[in-house]
């Protein structure tokens, strides 16, 4: 059958292009491999020179796949998968690349791009160690392609591709039908959950991050391979760098994007899928510090090679975790099952490049070079190992209990998470945390192989005193509230908090009092410090977040656990029904929800809270909140919430119950009373004055022109208890008819009519009320102190990593100043002011 | 023993250490009759929304309650009380894994993920579902 209105131009482009950078990576792959073997100049030459080439092939390849997967999500091809699963033609443009890589196949893509180019940076500078590099790339390369190829051998196809037909993949009765492109009215378009500007950033960070681990595994590997043992460390330390550099940034992006946007209620909730970026990070950190023993004393090469080679490994383990179903029930963001063969394929992709890393070094670890002399105690580089293998350890524990799943899937067991999934690694963490702080604020203190007592006592004094005083003033003036789990974890936080203050102070003022003021060298001390703020700003944020959407403050007083001190130690009741214009109280803030309006996309309702600072003696503070509900076209709903940042705190609040719009539409009848200005009429729960009628009046409420036939009432409703209220309600004619202006009274469930004129010329007003008409949100809502650390120390840290980058690639003063300053703006603005 | 070999077993004893004392904690998934057979202690279930029964959620009176019952893959029932809001689209999830300790009359659910269908993209059938959904539209048109 011949279908109508298909372009398949692009998809056969596509095809064609994936298939030639599938050939172009194996050749390079292969070449690489030969150049490297060849002993003699002029063939090892030209082998070097096919690889080459074929590298710059399958690059352009990849670039090209890319761009026909743009245009036809750009132009929605929905007779191709991939666009009718990912775009739709109400998305914005700039969503377009979250289209991209919202699926499988398009994040596959991304990686493979990233590879690209980094291979492509390693080709341009042609070292002696380009070569071998390059192998490894293109071998992954390879594996990358295969994932992407969509080609059946007998029954089982190799891959997905991302220009597979929808005709193909979906069997419906309308696929039949020559004309069935006319019937398909749009995509399904980008999940509502990931319409955000973090969406469109994080992915590529966190990709480029995934991608750039391969660099210190592919320098480790090819060493152990080639028996050169120790050439690799120098120039793998910058790549190790970036790498730290730019995951660190992808991750904690992530983490700002759940804060923002999603209802978690947070940046960090140690689930499966942010553990599984988290551990390869540790251990990459870990890698760079051994490399940096081993280039100042000789020592630590082992532990160097087996870190380099396992932050790759752990990237591609996390790849297996997040991308095969596994983890299932036990995470909220993992990517779904995609089948079985593919399943297969990534599991080999893990093994490819995990078992001969690992066989090999255990093969070669006798004849790494090692020193047998001890590090002193004293030393920098004892101290150094001690903190690596501390991220290490932690590393482990972390994916140990991240890969429950596996577990069960393996041994048939039906283990799951314990009662606290996020306790459980905090009180872990915590002392982490407590011991990284203390030796990343001594570490630099200390000198390679053996430090004078006296020195160190004379460098650090100063720091430690400092630190000390400000951690002393701070527990007395701003005290950590987390009484949840007891004494003990409360002391924890106390000591990793004060680590974290000596960790920031020492590092800064090492900047100066051992560096001199040399900025060119102090990008270590700038990323220690940056990555202590970052741990201060974590406990004090969540130590210190505050409730206030709590329901035992809102007169309905659930009855909340309090220990000997009164100290309130169970969670509260989180949720807090507001019903529409009655102000209620929420922390400092009378809270008022005022109603709804309808966002541009189709779906989206905002809803507008008022905060009022309750003692406004001070200041009149006042600001407005709208979070919003968004019902998707499958009507599936998502809350998103609304921040207020102030520099000390933020204020987050995002709905957690709405109605739905399904119109209850009230069926109780008006009481209409007849009175002239200055009368009184009676209804069932008490009385109506009218005070006065108004020709076409023009204020704030309404605006009618002199020639409008319109009529607005003042009314003063006074019901039983008493209480008095006004309201406003008008009667127009026009050449249509006659149209009521209800002045709608939520507060008292209340709507009032100007009913018309009765033949004495009386004024008709209508009363009415009803249980119907209910407007009501439920929100919860916290305070978040002083995140802004948790950001700015995320910031310090990649700057301080890249700051080191440059200085170890030795860049001319001129392009390291204006890296850096452009990196840091882009970085500060998108942490920091992006969202408000 | 060299120093650092020592603390690479004491590291490593510490890391066993941390990770016996959180297998003390672990949870286990349980169906509803095996969980009220352990009452009190903190279990999995996966089940399903009875449709058949009511769903209690009234949020102007109590934000903070939800109850309605649950009936696992066995055909057992069980009244589960969720001191929390609904989630959205709860009626319409097809399944249900609840964290909870197993009272006397009900089950007591902490936290609940939810598996709603259209969630999912890759599902295959629910895609079928979509493209004679809007191509039904599509044609009435």
């Amino acid at each position: 059958m011949k279908f109508e209105g298909e372009h398949l131009l692009p998809g056969q482009l596509g095809h064609f292009f994936i298939i030639l950078g599938l050939i172009a990576s194996g050749v390079a792959a292969f070449s690489f491999i030969k150049s490297i073997a060849t002993k003699e100049i002029q063939q090892k030459s030209s082998w070097e020179k096919l690889a080459r080439y074929s590298f710059i092939t399958q690059g352009i390849s990849l670039l090209l796949i890319f761009s026909v997967l743009f245009y036809i999500c750009y132009n929605h091809l929905f007779e191709y998968m991939y666009a009718y699963k990912h775009a739709s033609k109400e998305l914005e443009s700039k969503f377009l690349l979250a289209c991209i890589w919202e699926g499988q196949e398009g994040s596959f893509l991304l990686w493979a791009i990233w590879q690209a180019v980094l291979g492509y940076i390693i080709l341009r500078r042609k070292k002696e160690w380009s070569s071998s590099v390059l192998a490894v790339i293109s071998i992954a390369q390879v594996c990358l392609f295969f994932m992407i190829l969509g080609i059946y051998f007998g029954d089982v196809r190799i891959g997905n591709s991302p220009f597979t037909l929808t005709r193909n993949e979906i069997a419906a009765p309308i696929f039949s039908r020559p004309d069935y492109l006319n019937l398909i009215q749009d995509g399904m378009g980008l999940n509502v959950l990931l319409r955000n500007y973090w969406m469109v950033i994080h992915p590529p960070f966190l990709f480029l991050g995934f991608a750039s681990t391969i660099v210190p595994f592919a320098f480790a590997i090819s060493s152990l391979i080639q028996k050169k043992y120790t050439q690799w460390v120098k120039p793998a330390i910058p790549w190790t760098l970036f790498s730290i550099c730019v995951l660190g940034l992808g991750i904690m992006m992530g983490g700002k994007w759940a804060y923002e946007s999603l209802s978690f209620g947070g940046y960090w909730a140690w689930d499966p899928v942010e553990n599984a970026s988290f551990v390869p990070w540790l251990i990459i950190v870990a890698g760079m510090h051994t490399m940096l023993i081993f280039n100042a004393t000789g020592h630590s090469l082992r532990a160097s090679f087996f870190f380099a080679m396992m932050g790759f490994v752990f990237v591609l383990y996390s790849t297996f975790l997040t991308r095969t179903g596994v983890l299932g029930d036990a995470s909220v963001h993992a990517f779904t099952e995609a089948g079985k063969a593919i399943n297969v394929m990534i599991g080999s992709f893990v093994f490819l490049f995990a078992v001969p890393a690992l066989l090999l070094f255990f093969v070669r670890y006798a004849k790494i070079p090692a020193i047998h002399k001890e590090e002193a105690t004293g030393s920098r580089e004892f101290w150094m190992f001690i903190g690596s293998l501390m991220l290490f350890l932690t590393s482990i524990f972390i994916i140990a209990k991240t890969s429950l799943p596996v577990y069960n899937k393996l041994f048939g067991t039906n283990i799951a998470n314990p009662e606290d999934v996020e306790f459980s690694y905090n009180k872990v963490v915590v002392i982490v945390a407590f011991i990284i702080g203390l030796l990343t604020a001594v570490g630099q203190y200390l000198k390679y192989k053996e430090t004078p007592a006296k020195y160190l006592l004379k460098k650090i004094a100063v720091p430690t005193l400092v630190a000390a005083v400000v951690a002393t003033l701070l527990g007395i003036f701003y005290p950590i509230h987390f009484y949840k789990h007891g004494m003990g974890f409360l002391i924890a936080i106390y000591a990793a908090l004060f680590a974290a203050i000596y960790s920031v102070i020492a590092n800064a003022y090492y900047i100066w009092g051992g560096l001199k003021g040399n900025l060119r060298f102090s990008g270590g001390s700038v990323s220690h410090a940056g990555f202590a703020l970052m741990i201060a700003g974590m406990l004090i944020s969540s130590g210190n977040k505050q409730v206030i959407s709590n329901a035992s403050v809102n007169g309905i007083n659930i009855p909340v656990a309090k220990d000997a001190n009164g100290k309130q130690t169970e969670d509260p009741m989180e949720n807090l029904t507001l019903l529409r214009d009655v102000p209620t109280t929420m922390g400092d803030y009378w809270v008022t929800y005022t109603g709804k309006t309808f966002g541009n996309e189709k779906g989206k309702r905002f809803y507008h809270l008022q905060f009022q600072k309750k003692d406004s003696s001070k200041s009149k503070e006042e600001f407005s909140l709208n979070p919003d509900v968004y019902v998707m076209k499958d009507n599936n709903m998502s809350s998103n919430p609304d921040t207020r940042n102030y520099l000390s705190k933020d204020i987050f609040t995002y709905i957690s119950f709405a109605l739905n719009e399904s119109g209850n539409r009230d069926t109780g009848s008006f009481h209409i009373m007849e009175m002239n200005p200055g009368d009184t009429g009676y209804y069932d729960h008490g009385y109506v004055i009218l005070n006065k009628v108004e020709r076409n009046p023009d204020n704030g409420k309404y605006h009618f022109k002199p020639n409008d036939v319109a009529m607005q009432a003042d009314v003063r409703i006074v019901n039983k208890d008493g209480k008095s209220v006004t309201a406003h309600p008008a009667i127009q004619v026009d050449n249509i008819g006659i149209v009521n202006f209800d002045d709608t009274l939520y507060a008292q469930n209340m709507f009032v009519r100007f009913a018309g004129i009765s033949k004495e010329g009386k004024v008709k007003i209508g009363v009415k009320t009803s249980n119907g008409v209910i407007d009501f949100i439920t929100v919860k809502a916290y305070v978040f102190p002083w995140i802004n650390i948790v950001w700015l120390g995320i910031a310090f840290m990649a700057i301080g990593a890249l700051m080191s980058v440059l200085q170890r690639t030795q860049a001319k003063p001129r392009v390291w100043a204006a890296v850096l300053v452009v990196a840091s703006l882009a970085i500060f603005y998108l942490f920091l002011f992006a969202n408000q | 023993m060299k120093k650092t070999h020592i603390i690479i077993l004491v590291g490593i004893a510490a890391l066993i250490v941390g990770l016996l004392t959180y297998a003390v904690d672990f949870s286990t998934y349980d169906s509803i009759a095996s969980a009220r057979k352990k009452e009190g202690k903190f279990v999995h279930i996966i089940a399903k929304l009875d449709k058949d029964q009511p769903v209690e959620y009234d949020p102007i009176k109590n934000p903070n309650y939800l109850s309605f019952t649950a009936i696992d893959s066995l055909g057992n029932k069980t009244k589960v009380v969720y001191l929390n809001s609904k989630p959205t689209d709860f009626e319409k999830s097809e399944r249900l894994v609840m964290k909870g300790t197993m009272k006397p009359e009900y089950f007591e659910c902490k936290d609940m993920l939810l598996k709603c269908p259209s969630k999912y993209k890759d599902d295959k059938e629910q895609l079928q579902k979509n493209v004679t959904a809007t191509t039904g539209n599509g044609e009435s048109r």
